[in-house]
């Protein structure tokens, strides 16, 4: 077998404020999920490589971190959930030992006073009967409480940056409802930044401040949640909210991106949306488009919107050094 | 639409036995308990519901492959649960099924062209090779499929394009009647949007009736022109689709369509959600009364007890809910007119 490099992600820049929400958007493959883990450093290395950029948190650069400060950094100022609650929880632990096992790692307090902070975080998420339901193991939850689970461990440390990998992607639309309230009303509460990674344009709408569009590894439209709903610039983003059906509108046509998503083994000369784009160009083919800035704060990643761009940027400019 | 339907469903149950320990008594879940509904040619009908509510049972017992424990599903004026295996073959040619998930459905080790092709050699149709030629060659430029696909297996191929060959393998006899059970559930949304409207154009085309069964509104709404929502093995309301959508009765599809997330975001600002408390009750254990009455907004005393059956709202409009007489002293809050 030929070994071969695999861009899962390639290009992504954004700022992260308090209290805010940013939605990465894309479809399977598009690398949003790598994207999350390497932030918290959790690809396993090797196969995975993360080789170039930086991860800014509070102005330090989280690539340059050894393990010893990252582990203070993981689950304490920057927690994680995820997708399958069944799967992320520890089987043989109670879900009181699960997140005590955080307060008292990163608290440095009693077993006791932590039981008592995961019994206080439990009702916080809102599970009946804490007292008794702290006892219990994950099995003994449903699909919704185990979510809520999972957020009272990544709230216990009150953290500042919460990463959600698709926290809801399992569960029923009125589970989803609940989940995405409590998050929502914990954010306001703790001042929380949260990366919301998503397929569900729907939850994007509902949930974000900001969003960046990915497609095949690439960052290819970044704006604010009402700009880019209204204004989409990217042929990509517009090809995606028209493929949506709502359940306000009846489309008779939903305006489907003919294709599939590219393989991301090879890699692109030009353009890697242009084999799917309506309105691409015989440029597109053959250059690769730069990061354009456009005013308001957008980018967007097609050469559509050159001529509106302020400054471009190529994604291969490293500011940080190589790891 | 007049005349008679293609599909009838008169009161459909079906219960599996469970031991909850090894010695212990047995228990029946009821995993649908009740149902009723039918479905006129070329409609497209959807059955609405969250996990665990009985959708997927039912789909089964509509396609013969469950038995039922009482109750009777009627496919062009004859009684499913009664054919024998030659009538139940017949029967299958008229009433075929896409399934969910195109990773498992499609046998590995065949050819994209066996697999759609095997359906006419199991029914002795179209011996003739240039009939067969000229019928392969139109069912795989109506299903999107390349026809340099034909030789390829399954594993070559995407989640779309095997969705795709489900598709074609299941139009391959002209049928009736097909039973969708997710058929979208497991694609991304660019490649759903591509097979919906598949979906859509097939229906007009080959005239053809579609039970639908989904967990999503809206796709529902999209491919859907009648709709009948599901919870805890019982159908709660039908409607056509407009108006579940615009004026829904029961307290349950008014929480789940408001719980839909919409993809606007000024919409989303503006709306209010009705929470349910708690999760869907274990159907080894349904509530007493009315199923849905511990998570309701508007539960009386009488709920409790009371087992509302289907009741008329408007012509063709039909909620399980003791309170629709009162409606009109519900909260104007309610959702969807905005």
């Amino acid at each position: 077998m030929r070994e071969r490099t695999v861009k899962a992600v390639d290009g992504v820049t954004y700022d992260l404020h308090p209290g805010k929400t940013l939605a990465v958007v894309g479809e399977s493959g598009s690398g949003k999920s790598v994207h999350a883990l390497s932030i918290l450093r959790l690809l396993p290395e090797p196969p995975a490589q993360v080789v170039g950029g930086e991860i800014l948190f509070q102005g330090q650069d989280l690539l340059k971190m050894d393990h010893e400060q990252m582990r203070k950094i993981r689950g304490n100022r920057i927690a994680m959930i995820f997708q399958e609650p069944m799967t992320s929880l520890n089987p043989v632990l109670k879900v009181g030992e699960q997140i005590a096992e955080a307060v008292v790692l990163h608290q440095g307090v009693s077993q006791t006073k932590a039981w008592a902070k995961a019994v206080d975080l439990l009702k916080k998420v809102g599970i009946p009967h804490p007292e008794e339901r702290v006892n219990d193991y994950p099995h003994q939850f449903s699909g919704g409480m185990r979510q809520r689970a999972m957020i009272a461990i990544a709230l216990s440390c009150e953290p500042d940056v919460l990463i959600a990998d698709e926290p809801t992607t399992a569960l029923d639309v009125t589970i989803q409802a609940q989940i995405l309230d409590l998050m929502k009303q914990l954010q306001s509460e703790y001042k929380m930044a949260i990366v919301l990674i998503t397929h569900n344009i729907g939850v994007v709408a509902e949930m974000a401040d900001d969003v960046v569009v990915m497609y095949a590894g690439r960052a290819v439209e970044h704006a604010s949640v009402n700009d880019l709903f209204k204004n989409p610039k990217h042929p990509y983003t517009k090809g995606l909210l028209g493929s949506v059906p709502s359940i306000y509108v009846r489309k008779e046509r939903l305006e489907a991106i003919s294709g599939q998503p590219p393989d991301l083994s090879g890699g692109f000369v030009g353009c890697p949306f242009e084999p799917r784009c309506g309105c691409a160009r015989p440029r597109c083919m053959t250059d690769d488009p730069p990061q354009f800035h456009l005013p308001d704060a957008r980018m967007s990643n097609c050469w559509e919107n050159e001529n509106e761009s302020t400054q471009h940027s190529h994604r291969h400019e490293r500011t940080g050094g190589k790891r | 639409m007049s005349g008679a339907p293609i599909l009838e469903v008169r009161n459909l149950k079906k219960y599996f036995d469970v031991r909850k320990s090894l010695f212990g008594e047995k228990t029946a879940v009821k995993a649908v308990d009740g149902v009723s509904f039918s479905v006129m040619p070329q409609e497209s009908f959807a059955v609405v519901g969250e996990s665990g509510c009985g959708k997927t049972t039912l789909g089964k017992l509509v396609l013969a492959l469950e038995k039922s424990t009482e109750g009777s599903v009627i496919f062009d004026g004859n009684d499913v649960s009664k054919m024998n295996t030659a009538a139940l073959k017949k029967m299958r040619r008229e009433m075929q099924v896409i399934f969910q998930d195109p990773y498992s459905s499609l046998n590995p080790r065949m050819t994209v062209e066996d697999i759609i092709t095997e359906p006419w050699i199991i029914h002795g149709m179209h011996k003739d090779p240039a009939e067969r030629a000229k019928k392969l060659a139109k069912l795989l430029d109506d299903c999107g499929i390349a026809k340099s696909y034909l030789p390829r297996h399954p594993h070559e191929f995407s989640g779309g394009q095997r969705q795709r060959v489900g598709i074609a393998r299941a139009l391959s006899l002209d049928p009736k009647l097909v039973v969708a059970d997710e058929p979208v559930s497991a694609l991304d949304v660019s490649i759903q949007a591509q097979i919906l409207n598949l979906l859509k154009d097939l229906q007009q085309e080959r005239k053809l009736a579609y039970l639908f069964i989904s967990h999503d509104f809206s796709v529902v709404r999209h491919l859907c022109t009648r709709i009948a929502v599901m919870y805890l093995g019982r159908v709660v309301e039908t409607a056509d689709s407009e108006t579940l959508f615009n004026d829904p009765q029961h307290p349950y599809t008014e929480a789940l369509l408001s719980a839909v997330p919409v993809p606007d975001p000024s919409i989303e600002k503006r709306r209010k959600r009705i929470l349910l408390t708690g999760d869907v009750p274990s159907p080894l254990k349904p509530p007493s009364g009315c199923r849905f009455h511990p998570r309701c907004r508007y539960m009386k005393d009488s709920c409790q007890t009371n087992d509302q059956a289907l009741i008329a709202a408007k012509p063709g409009h039909e909620a399980a809910c003791e309170i629709l007489p009162f409606k009109a002293a519900r909260s104007a809050a309610a959702l969807i007119a905005l």
